[in-house]
């Protein structure tokens, strides 16, 4: 058991990427994330690895191609309207099948919106984000320690899939502070990348490519890329589930969990047989997690800090077998205990149409 | 028997897809022979633009990787950075370098990445069918400017190779030409210098040729050389501007 350092959330994943073995790292200012950069530009160097600011998110991103093409693991991380400008290069990297790690502290939105937490970017990270057919491994932790937990398998899936991983924060997460545990420093073996554009010495040329003209090739290649993310789904889905047993479920990811948890906890306490789905991976999105408790759950209540987006997922999952209800706030809000609880306690009366 | 003379080894033999007439060949060849001559086939990474040079990751015998429109620059300071010990060359279009791809070139320049950037300017959009670019000439005839380029409409040619000159960053910058074989000789030896800067670890270097588009310009192949001769150098002035001995300039 390592020592417990006590740590701002941005700074976390900072950490944690250099225990994961982060070769690179690609910059560029926007709020809520700027301590990561800002820690890293300090701690990357001192490993003797690569830190540099970009002039753009989509020159970092694009950084990211071209480090991890030459297989070294990069990252690179921003908010929403930065996610926004990466998004040809990270349909670029999932055709051509990069590894990498992408972080995103969402603010609210639309448009430059405002600098504090939301989840209005869920869409954007679960359904693709940019052109055409491909799928990023999507996290959305909720305490600092699943940070920087979920920091070092990202890295670790997105090496063995060969797929971009997105961490979706939120900008609560990454400026809050909690005692974290880190792994060790050169626990990681790096994996060989037989594939990467390091110099042809002693074997044929490797080319990192996403252009497939024949449209017959590029539908090989598309049933290839599907083949793989039904195998990541298979393999991969991560969730919580708390009180397995009860009518009604909360359902909420990242920081919103926190407070729906508490909220549960409250209507428990007044003898309410309440549970909380937690997602943990937002796609591959936990099915499962549903079809164990769809026999006898009455009713789920999905909260997000958006307008109502991963409640759809939850509906696909519920398959109408029962009521799925949403409450969400936007653009910074985040749902209070007590709102989570009246609009449950609404349901369980009968009082909530779905 | 002994071989005086025979394809590149960083080229591949296979035949390219470019119009005839098209400079393009000329100038991968040129790369292709650099490579050779420097004995890093097996440690270059070379960088393919969206553009009709595209396909080149199909041409050189070196690793390539093929970037997004513009991005080349981005994409080869990534690869660069991590593995300073190899020589990166990234090959653009002028619609990729000087428009969509303008940030990227200028702050790659400014940082001084070690990397080489070949910029082929054939005056126009080749590979979207000849549209207009930054580079296209007052007058010249696009399918986006059919009356010609007007200043006060479409704004000027953007001599882009200039401003690269005034980056800090910017260690080798030069314009060239292909259009006869005195040219394409000093292409070679400028690329070379180009390729030699970044191995002595002396910062940017970009190489710009200008090229022809005898498709998109309507001309013969002919034709096309004698175009290039007589409007793009009075305009886009062949000579190296900046060289690590002090070289440039003018
Ligand atoms: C983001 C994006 N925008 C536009 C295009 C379409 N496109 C493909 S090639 C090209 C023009 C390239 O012209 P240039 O760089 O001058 O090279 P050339 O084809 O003349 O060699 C464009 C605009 C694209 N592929 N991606």
């Amino acid at each position: 058991m390592g020592e417990l350092l006590l740590m701002k959330g941005n700074e976390a994943i900072g950490e944690a990427a250099i225990r994961a073995g982060c070769q690179a790292y690609f910059a560029y200012p926007i709020t809520p994330q700027n301590e990561l950069g800002e820690y890293l530009a300090r701690r990357m160097p001192e490993e003797s690895r690569v830190f540099l600011q970009a002039e753009s998110e989509v020159a970092a991103i694009n950084m990211v191609y071209g480090a991890a093409g030459a297989g070294a693991r990069a990252m690179t991380s921003s908010s929403s309207p930065g996610i926004s400008l990466k998004q040809e290069g990270i349909s670029y990297i999932a055709a051509a099948e990069l590894p990498c790690v992408i972080v995103n502290m969402v603010r609210g939105g639309p448009g430059l919106g405002s600098i504090q937490p939301a989840q209005s970017d869920y869409f954007q990270a679960t359904k693709g984000g940019g052109h055409g057919d491909y799928r990023l491994i999507v996290f959305g932790p909720s305490t600092i320690q699943e940070l920087v937990d979920l920091t070092g398998l990202a890295f670790e899936l997105a090496d063995k899939y060969r797929n971009p991983v997105m961490i979706l924060g939120d900008g609560a997460l990454g400026q809050m502070m909690e005692p974290v545990e880190f792994p060790a420093m050169d626990e990681v073996t790096l994996p060989l990348k037989p594939w990467a554009t390091t110099g042809m010495k002693g074997r044929p040329q490797n080319v990192i490519n996403s252009l497939h003209l024949d449209p017959e090739d590029l539908d090989r290649h598309n049933a290839h890329l599907q083949e793989k993310y039904r195998a990541i789904a298979r393999q991969e889905v991560r969730y919580e589930l708390e009180n397995q047993d009860a009518d009604y479920f909360l359902v909420a990811y990242g920081t919103t969990a926190r407070v729906a948890r508490n909220a549960m906890h409250k209507a428990q306490g007044e003898g309410h047989r309440v549970g909380l789905i937690r997602p943990v991976t937002l796609w591959p999105f936990p099915d499962a997690a549903f079809a164990k408790v769809l026999d006898r759950a009455r009713a789920f209540l999905t909260v997000e800090m958006s307008a109502g987006q991963m409640v759809e997922d939850v509906r696909l999952a519920v398959n109408g077998r029962a009521p799925v209800h949403f409450y969400g706030r936007t653009g910074g809000v985040i749902p209070s205990q007590q709102e989570i609880y009246e609009a449950l306690i609404k349901i369980i009366q009968g009082g909530e149409k779905a | 028997m002994k071989q005086l003379f025979g394809p590149p080894r960083a080229l591949q033999e296979r035949p390219t897809h470019y119009c005839p007439g098209c400079t393009h060949g000329i100038i991968h060849r040129l790369i292709a022979e650099v490579i050779d001559e420097l004995g890093v086939q097996e440690k270059t990474i070379g960088i393919a633009p969206v553009g009709c040079s595209v396909f080149a990751y199909d041409y050189f015998n070196v690793d390539m990787q093929q970037a997004a429109h513009g991005r080349a620059p981005a994409v080869a300071t990534g690869i660069k950075r991590v593995l300073p010990d190899r020589v990166v060359f990234a090959y653009q279009g002028d619609g990729d370098l000087a428009s969509i791809g303008a940030a990227e070139i200028i702050h790659a320049a400014s940082r001084g990445e070690k990397i080489t950037v070949i910029f082929v300017n054939n005056t126009l959009y080749g590979m979207t069918g000849g549209q207009m670019a930054p580079t296209t000439l007052l007058t010249q005839k696009t399918t986006t400017s059919p009356l010609g380029r007007k200043e006060g409409q479409h704004g000027f040619p953007l001599k882009i190779t200039e401003m690269l000159a005034l980056a800090a960053g910017a260690a080798y910058v030069a314009r060239v030409s292909v259009h006869n074989p005195t040219h394409i000789a000093r292409t070679r030896k400028s690329i070379l210098e180009a390729f030699k800067t970044q191995i002595a670890g002396r910062g940017f270097s970009i190489v710009e040729v200008l090229s022809t588009c005898p498709t998109n310009w309507g001309l013969s192949p002919l034709e096309s050389l004698k175009w290039l001769e007589e409007n793009m150098i009075p305009f886009y002035p062949l000579g190296v501007l900046k060289a690590p001995g002090g070289e440039g300039m003018k």
